[in-house]
C-alpha cells in the first residue's frame, strides 16, 4: 500500500507558535515524502538548534536533533558512512549562518549528498527575538536597541560562493512551489541547498510580505525558469538585463526590448550567472528571484571516498596480520 | 689499510642526536632506531623538536633532538642522560651538553663551529678548544667537508642538496660505531628517494662514507656492540604510540565487524593517527580531514548514529572544542572514541612537548552531569591494546570513551611483540544492532535499557519499523520522548551515571606489581609507567621494598582500587601535571596520598623518581 502524509507524521505534539510558517513547511514535506518512493527507514532528518530544528521529532523517520550549528557536520559523518540513506538537514538562519557557518560552507564545498532546508525568518525565534545573520542592517531587537550594525548574509550568494551544486529559494506559504523545488532536489546528487523564506509571526511578522502579500507578490516575485528570459510583474512587463560590468539590473521590457533580457541557465557550470541573479535583491522587500538558481552535476564526497576504498581493495581486502607485520620485523626465538 | 679495530661489548647505551630543525635529526633517529630494533635490542626513544617548522638556522631555540636508549635487556625509558651526543652545531652542543653523562662521547661537526654559529649559540669562545669539553671524549668530525667530498661528481646534485645529506654521514658513522646493519638503511634510502635518483645516490654515498670514516680514521679506536635483548619469543617490530593507535583502530574494525570512521583536524601531535589510518582504506576504513575540531567530533558521532564506530582524534585544545559534541554523545548514548594526544597547555602551550594534564578535562570538562569512561595507555605498544579495550567499552555500553595518550607516547617508539590476530578480543560479541521492537506494546523504545549493562538499544537508520528520533533534549526514561519532567531528569541523570559506574564490574581489578609486603605503593597512569617502573627497580636494587600500580582505566576506577590503596601505609602519585589523579584519588577514597609533580614538557627521568621514592621509603621505614 502506498504511503501517505500520515505515515510520515510522528506521534509527537508539534510545538510551534500558532501561525508559524514552520507548520506549512512540515506539511509540505510530509505530503511530498511518499512521492519519493524511498523506504521510510532509509530517511533521516538531522537538525541543529532553533525552532525549525524541532522538525525531526515530527517526522516518522529516523531523526537526530543535534547541537547548535553542527547538523551539517553530523549529517556528513552519517552520509559518508551510509551513502544509501536519504539524509536531510533542517536548519535556521541563526543555526546555519551564525554558529554553523563553517560546517554549512564545507558541506556544500564537499558536495555531500544532503538536502539542506534553511528556514530563513531573519530573526532568532527560539531565544526570543535577537537579530540574525540575515536580518537587515539597522534591525532593532532586544540585543540591538539602536539597530544592528552588521550587514546581512544573502544565503543564496553564500551557497553559490561555497560552490554548492544545487541552490534554490522558495517560500513557506507557497506549497506548490516548495514541493516543486523538493521534487527537483530529489533528482539531484550532492548538496541541495534550499532557502525557504519562513514567516515568524511572533518576532518578525511579515518580513516577506513584499513576496507573499496578495497585492505585492506579482510585483516582486521573479520566478526563475530554466532556458527562459527572466521576466516578472503582473503582466510580465519587467525583466532583467546584463550591464557592461557583469551585474544584472531590472528594467522595463518595453524600454530595452525583449531580446536584451538574460536567459536563465541553471545548468551553467560557472556560478557567475546564478550569483549575479542572487545579487538582484539584498533584502526580500523588493523584486526577488525565487526558484532554481543553480543545478550542476559533479561527483559527491561519498562517491569519491567510496571510489578510494574500492581502489584500495582492488588487490583484495586488507589483511591485519600482514599490516601488523609490515616494515622491519625480527624474530626472537626461545 | 688500517688495522681492524677492537669491538667493545656493552650492555646499553643512550645516544642523543641534536641539530638544526632542518638537519634531519628526526629522520636520522627513526632510521637508527629501526636498524637497532632489527638487531633485537630492547629500546625506547624520545624525539624532542621545536614547534617552529624551520627556526632560524643555528639558533638555540631551533635545536631538534632525538634520543635513543637501547640495550641487551629490557629497558623502560629513553634514558635519563645520554652517553653519546652528536652535535651538528654549537647551539645543539650548548642546549644538550648539560644532560650528557660525565665522560660521555661528543661527536661534533667541526665545520659548524665557526664564528657566526658560535655567536648565535651565545658562545664567547669555541667550546671545542676552550676546555668546555675537558670532561668528555670529544671526536671532531668535519661533517660538511667530508660529506661534500664523498658526493663529488654526482650529476644534478646542488651543493645545498649535498650538504643536506650530512645527517646520513652521521648515521653511517653511528652505524659503524654501534655495529648496526647497513642493508636496511640503504634499502630505505632507495625507497624514500626513488623519484630522485641523484638524491638517493647522495644519501647512500654519504651513509657509506660515514661508515667507512669510522672504520678507517685514526679518530676512533674502537666500536661497540650490544647483544640482542632476551625478549619473549615472537615476532617483533618497532612501533610509536600514534602508529599503534591507528593499527588498533584497524584491528577494532576487523574484530567487531563495524566500519571504522575517523574524522580529525590537523593538530600536533595527534595528526599522525589520521595520516596513518588514511593509508589503510583497503580495510574499508574511511577517514576525513574535517574543517575543524567540532566538525570532526560531529562527523564521528553522525557515523556512530549510522552504525559505524565513529572516532575522532585531537590534542589538548582540540578536546575543549569537542566537548559539546561529546556531551551530545553522552546524552544520545552512542559509541564513539575520542583520542586526546595530550600536550603541554594551557591554550597553545608547548605543542610539541608532553604533559598529562587533561585528566580533569576528560573527567569533568563538560556541562551538566556527563560522565564517560576514560582510558590511558602506558607505553607506545599499549596504545594498540587500549584501542581495543576502548572500542569494547564504547560498543558494549553505547558511550563516548576518551583515550588519553600523550606526546611522549605518540612519537616515542619501543619494540612490540606482535599479537596473534586471532587471539585479539572478539568485539563482535559485545554488542548487536537492534532489529526488532523491544517493548511489549510492539513499539520500539530507544531508551529501554539492558538491565545488566544499562546500555540502550542501538537501532540504526535503515532498520524497518524502528524509526525513532534522538537528540540532546532530555528524554523520558524508556520511551525516549522529549521530557521536561523534573523527576524523569533526575532519574535519567542517575541512570547514565550508573551505566558508566557499572563498567567497573567489567574491567580488570587493579593489580599491584613488585613487593607484596612493601609499605609504599607508587600509583601512576599513562606514559609515566616506564620511568616509574625503572625507578622502582632502582630502589629495589638498593634493598628497598616498593609496590607499583599503574592505572589504565581512569573512569571508572577498578572496583578494588580503594581497598588496594588503603592497604599501604604510604601512596605516592607521580604525575606530569599538578596533581590531577592525586585529587581524584583523595576525593574518591579519602586516602592521604602524596604527589610528585613536574611539568617541564619532558617525561620523568628514572633518576629523579628514584630520589622521590627514596625520600618516601625513608619516611616509611
Amino acid at each position: 500500500m502506498p504511503l501517505t502524509k500520515k505515515d510520515y507524521t510522528s506521534d509527537q505534539d508539534v510545538r510551534w507558535c500558532p501561525g508559524c510558517g514552520d507548520y506549512a513547511v512540515l506539511a509540505a514535506v510530509q505530503t511530498f515524502m511518499p512521492e519519493l518512493g524511498i523506504p521510510r527507514e532509509n530517511t533521516v532528518f538531522i537538525s541543529g538548534i532553533g525552532c525549525s530544528s524541532r522538525f525531526p521529532y515530527y517526522m516518522e523517520t529516523y531523526g537526530f536533533h543535534t547541537i547548535h550549528g553542527r547538523a551539517p557536520a553530523i549529517a556528513t559523518g552519517l552520509s559518508v558512512t551510509r551513502p544509501n540513506l536519504d539524509v536531510w538537514v533542517v536548519t535556521g538562519d541563526g543555526d546555519a549562518l551564525s554558529i554553523g557557518g563553517n560546517h554549512l560552507i564545507h558541506a556544500m564545498r564537499r558536495n555531500v549528498n544532503l538536502t539542506i532546508l534553511l528556514f530563513n525568518n531573519q530573526i532568532y525565534g527560539l531565544t526570543k527575538g535577537q537579530y540574525s545573520p540575515t536580518s537587515e542592517l539597522g534591525k532593532v531587537t532586544k540585543s540591538t536597541p539602536f539597530g544592528s550594525a552588521d550587514y546581512p548574509f544573502n544565503p543564496v550568494s553564500l551557497a553559490l560562493g561555497a560552490e554548492c551544486s544545487f541552490v534554490a529559494r522558495t517560500i513557506d506559504s507557497d506549497r506548490a512551489h516548495l514541493t516543486e523545488i523538493l521534487r527537483k532536489a530529489s533528482k539531484h546528487k550532492g548538496t541541495k541547498f534550499i532557502e525557504i523564506y519562513q514567516n515568524c509571526n511572533i518576532f518578525n511578522d511579515d518580513a516577506f510580505i513584499a513576496l507573499t502579500g496578495r497585492d505585492t507578490k506579482k510585483l516582486n516575485q521573479i520566478r526563475l525558469e530554466h532556458g527562459k528570459p527572466v521576466r516578472f510583474g503582473p503582466n510580465n512587463e519587467r525583466g532583467v538585463t546584463a550591464s557592461h560590468d557583469g551585474t544584472l539590473r531590472i528594467v522595463d521590457v518595453e524600454e530595452v526590448g525583449e531580446d536584451r533580457l538574460v536567459i536563465h541557465d541553471e545548468r551553467a557550470l560557472d556560478a557567475a550567472h546564478a550569483f549575479a541573479l542572487s545579487r538582484l535583491s539584498h533584502t526580500p522587500t523588493g523584486p526577488t528571484p525565487i526558484g532554481m538558481f543553480r543545478q550542476v552535476d559533479r561527483p559527491t564526497y561519498e562517491e569519491l571516498l567510496d571510489r578510494q576504498v574500492a581502489q584500495a581493495r582492488q588487490k583484495g581486502p586488507g589483511d591485519l596480520n600482514r599490516l601488523l607485520r609490515s616494515g622491519d620485523t625480527w624474530d626472537v626465538v626461545a | 689499510m688500517a688495522a681492524p679495530k677492537t669491538v667493545q661489548e656493552i650492555d646499553k647505551v643512550v645516544i642523543r642526536l641534536a641539530g638544526d630543525s632542518g638537519d634531519g635529526m628526526q629522520v636520522t633517529g627513526d632510521r637508527f632506531t629501526n636498524a637497532t630494533a632489527v638487531l633485537g635490542n630492547d629500546l625506547a626513544t624520545l624525539p624532542d623538536f621545536p614547534a617552529e617548522i624551520r627556526a632560524p638556522a643555528g639558533t638555540l631555540f631551533g635545536v631538534s633532538g632525538f634520543q635513543l636508549h637501547f640495550a641487551d635487556h629490557d629497558i623502560l625509558t629513553p634514558g635519563d642522560s645520554p652517553n653519546v651526543l652528536v652535535a651538528m652545531n654549537p647551539a645543539a652542543l650548548k642546549t644538550n651538553l648539560g644532560d650528557l653523562l660525565p665522560g660521555g662521547i661528543v661527536i661534533a661537526n667541526t665545520d659548524a663551529f665557526e664564528d657566526r654559529n658560535l655567536a648565535k649559540a651565545e658562545y664567547t669562545s669555541n667550546p671545542l678548544t676552550d676546555g668546555t669539553l675537558q670532561d668528555y671524549q670529544l671526536f671532531e668530525v668535519p661533517l660538511n667537508k667530508l660529506t661534500l667530498g664523498a658526493l663529488e661528481g654526482i650529476k644534478g646534485l646542488s651543493q645545498k642538496e649535498a650538504l643536506r645529506s650530512k645527517n646520513m654521514f652521521a648515521l653511517g658513522l653511528l652505524s659503524w660505531m654501534f655495529s648496526r646493519p647497513v642493508e636496511g638503511t640503504e634499502d630505505w634510502v632507495s625507497r624514500k628517494f626513488g623519484s630522485r635518483p641523484e638524491i638517493a645516490e647522495a644519501n647512500v654515498k654519504a651513509f657509506r662514507a660515514g661508515y667507512a670514516f669510522g672504520e678507517t680514521t685514526e679518530v676512533f679506536t674502537h666500536s661497540y656492540s650490544i647483544k640482542p635483548a632476551k625478549l619473549a619469543p615472537g615476532t617483533y617490530r618497532n612501533v610509536t604510540g600514534n602508529t599503534a593507535l591507528a593499527y588498533g583502530l584497524v584491528a577494532a574494525g576487523e574484530r567487531s565487524g563495524v566500519q571504522v570512521f575517523l574524522a580529525g583536524y590537523p593538530i600536533t601531535p595527534a595528526s599522525d593517527v589520521l595520516h596513518e589510518l588514511s593509508r589503510h582504506k583497503s580495510f574499508g576504513i574511511k577517514t576525513m580531514q574535517a574543517e575543524d575540531e567540532i566538525s570532526a567530533a560531529g562527523a564521528a558521532l553522525g557515523a556512530s548514529f549510522g552504525g559505524s564506530l565513529g572516532v575522532t582524534i585531537t590534542s589538548g585544545p582540540g578536546l575543549d572544542l569537542k566537548a559539546e559534541t561529546i556531551s551530545l554523545g553522552i546524552s544520545v548514548e552512542l559509541p564513539m572514541l575520542v583520542f586526546d594526544i595530550q600536550r603541554a597547555g594551557p591554550s597553545t602551550g608547548m605543542p610539541t612537548k608532553t604533559e598529562q594534564a587533561d585528566l580533569m578535562l576528560a573527567m569533568y570538562g563538560r556541562h551538566g552531569e556527563s560522565p564517560l569512561p576514560i582510558l590511558a595507555p602506558r607505553s607506545p605498544s599499549d596504545c594498540f591494546d587500549i584501542v581495543l579495550e576502548a572500542a569494547r567499552i564504547a560498543l558494549k555500553y553505547r558511550t563516548p570513551v576518551i583515550v588519553l595518550s600523550d606526546a611522549f607516547l605518540a612519537t616515542g617508539a619501543e619494540p612490540w611483540k606482535l599479537p596473534d590476530v586471532d587471539e585479539l578480543p572478539d568485539l563482535s560479541r559485545v554488542f548487536e544492532f537492534t532489529t526488532a521492537s523491544n517493548h511489549e506494546s510492539g513499539e520500539f523504545w530507544p531508551f529501554l535499557r539492558d538491565p545488566v549493562t544499562l546500555a540502550r538499544p542501538w537501532a540504526i537508520p535503515g532498520t524497518p519499523g524502528l524509526e525513532h528520533r534522538i537528540g540532546g533534549l532530555e528524554k523520558s526514561d524508556g520511551r525516549g520522548d522529549i521530557s521536561y519532567d523534573p523527576d524523569n531528569h533526575d532519574r535519567m541523570v542517575r541512570l547514565r551515571a550508573a551505566k558508566i559506574a557499572g563498567i567497573a564490574r567489567d574491567i580488570p581489578a587493579a593489580e599491584v606489581t613488585g613487593d607484596a609486603d612493601a609499605d609504599v605503593l607508587v600509583l601512576g597512569w599513562g606514559s609515566t609507567y616506564g620511568p616509574i617502573r625503572a625507578a622502582c627497580r632502582r630502589v629495589r636494587t638498593k634493598g628497598h621494598k616498593v609496590a607499583q600500580l599503574h592505572l589504565r582505566h581512569l573512569n571508572p576506577f577498578p572496583a578494588n582500587l580503594g581497598d588496594v590503596l588503603r592497604s599501604y601505609s604510604s601512596v605516592v602519585i607521580p604525575e606530569i601535571n599538578l596533581g590531577q589523579l592525586l585529587r581524584l584519588v583523595r576525593a574518591e577514597y579519602l586516602v592521604d596520598a602524596h604527589g610528585y609533580q613536574k611539568v617541564t614538557g619532558a617525561p620523568f627521568k628514572a633518576g629523579e623518581l628514584e630520589s622521590v621514592l627514596l625520600h618516601h621509603l625513608g619516611g616509611a621505614s
